[in-house]
């Protein structure tokens, strides 16, 4: 990832950072410029909750050459309590025993680094609960 | 009085026992258990390092204190693990916890009392009135060298306080450090592992210095170890803060709920850290503790806190450093313990 796009990106992994419409109140994840629902384009800047539920999932056992040292690992779609569903690695658990609907507290991690001597890229993975 | 608003702390889940290490290197666990009083240790993730687990410890604790991060004025972290070489630890964890950009950030590094430098440079700079509220971190994700002694207590974990004037869970009522130029632990520069002088880092070392600290701030605060509820020493193995403890006057039920070694290790600069803040979860509003910490080089952070009576609403929104001691861990054999910790050689690597 550039570093540019990596520094652009950083509230919205580092904090959860989203945009509530202000005409709606529909919740954009990451932010956006103009709200999917009704083109308004005047959001209120909110950090979603940390606490959720786990809809979906799936086990990489073959992993790309960033993630090698993890697999196999799970990777899921997380519904959090404002209802914003996002996609992340699950950590620390057993995958065997990973199930739908397990609450999920969101913390923060390495995602990859860029090489030895590159920038190290953190964001947020889901932890069972 | 200036003193710690919020605390919290932060254990991995992973685990290593003795047992699986000295089979790895053909050595007797029993031995290694009966002579540095370890049983098992923390392990970090492959994906967390000194600044996830400080974000995490720092996001306890402003959630336990119900602190605004805005309000956060200083943002210091003290680790010999910061996973740059250059680019601070501070702003990434200041960022993420939404302390910026109105905050001052510094890492500090002293081998194992990096958390308590931390501590003792925030304290002071609240009680200058620079600061209402400022934060330190004591964190490490500490390296043994393969085969190494090191490598049955060198650990993981963090320890976050919020320091502040208003309404304190406990109160400083004096401060003091004592140091020497002592080369009994080093790494140097590009190096990956530490290493360390044997047995010299007990006697002239560990003992000289956490000795005379803690003698030292009672004498100055005319304190006795019976005036104590709670002792906390670094805790490099299980032994030597016990040793140091009695030498001390301090019985084994002041200094068993902040002697955390036997099951997580060393977690170097979150060691002392992490005792208090074991300590803190359970202690009474009166209560007076000692914590001495120790950094190789070499030198001692010694606090006197008296606990408050705040400290019963503030505790209740944090998890307990004990909980997380026991509570779910996975445990590594050797093998694994290498990969998560990068020790062995690959392409990925």
């Amino acid at each position: 990832m550039a570093i540019p796009e990596y520094w652009r990106e950083i509230k919205h992994r580092y904090k959860l950072e989203a945009g509530k419409c202000k005409s709606c109140g529909y919740i954009v994840f990451p932010m956006r410029l103009i709200c999917p629902k009704c083109q308004n384009q005047d959001f209120d800047s909110i950090n979603l909750s940390r606490e959720g539920t786990l809809i979906t999932y799936s086990v990489i056992r073959v992993a790309s050459s960033r993630f090698v040292n993890q697999a196999p690992f799970a990777v899921g779609i997380v519904e959090l309590k404002e209802g914003v569903r996002i996609l992340s690695q699950i950590t620390d658990c057993n995958i065997n025993e990973l199930k739908s609907g397990m609450k999920m507290q969101v913390e923060f991690r390495r995602i990859f680094d860029d090489g030895s001597s590159g920038v190290i890229n953190y964001g947020y993975k889901c932890v069972p609960m | 009085m200036t003193g710690i608003v919020s605390y919290a702390s932060y254990v991995p889940r992973y685990r290593i026992k003795v047992e699986d290490i000295a089979a790895q290197w053909g050595f007797d666990a029993t031995v290694i258990k009966k002579g540095l009083f370890v049983q098992e240790k923390s392990v970090p993730a492959p994906d967390q390092d000194t600044i996830t687990m400080s974000v995490e410890a720092a996001r306890r604790a402003v959630f336990g204190g119900g602190i605004d991060p805005e309000t956060i004025q200083a943002v210091y972290v003290g680790s010999e693990s910061h996973p740059y070489a250059v680019k601070p630890t501070g702003t990434t964890v200041a960022e993420a916890i939404g302390a910026t950009p109105d905050a001052h950030c510094a890492d500090f590094e002293f081998a194992c009392k990096a958390g308590s430098e931390a501590m003792f440079v925030t304290l002071n700079m609240v009680e200058a009135q620079q600061m209402s509220y400022a934060l330190a971190i004591g964190a490490d994700t500490s390296q043994g060298a393969p085969g190494d002694a090191l490598e049955y207590t060198a650990s993981a974990g963090a320890a976050a306080f919020i320091m502040g004037k208003e309404q304190p869970v406990a109160e400083c009522l004096e401060t003091y450090s004592h140091m020497s130029d002592t080369p009994d632990f080093w790494r140097r520069e590009h190096e990956f592992y530490p290493q360390h002088a044997g047995r010299f880092t007990g006697e002239p070392a560990y003992f000289k210095h956490v000795l005379n600290c803690a003698n030292f701030i009672m004498k100055k605060t005319g304190l006795q170890a019976s005036d104590f509820g709670y002792a906390v020493f670094h805790q490099p193995n299980g032994k030597f803060p016990l040793r140091a403890g009695k030498k001390l006057g301090f019985t084994e039920d002041q200094l068993k709920q902040g002697l955390l070694c036997p099951y997580i290790g060393n977690t170097y600069s979150g060691s002392s850290p992490l005792g208090l803040a074991a300590v803190l979860d359970v202690a009474k509003p009166g209560d007076l503790i000692l914590m001495v910490s120790y950094g190789s080089g070499a030198g001692s952070d010694g606090f006197v806190w008296r606990v408050t009576k705040d400290i019963e609403k503030m505790r209740k929104k944090i998890l307990y450093t004990w909980d997380q001691i026991h509570g779910e861990k996975f445990y590594l054999d050797y093998g694994q313990y290498a990969k998560f910790r990068g020790k062995i050689r690959s392409n990925a690597s």
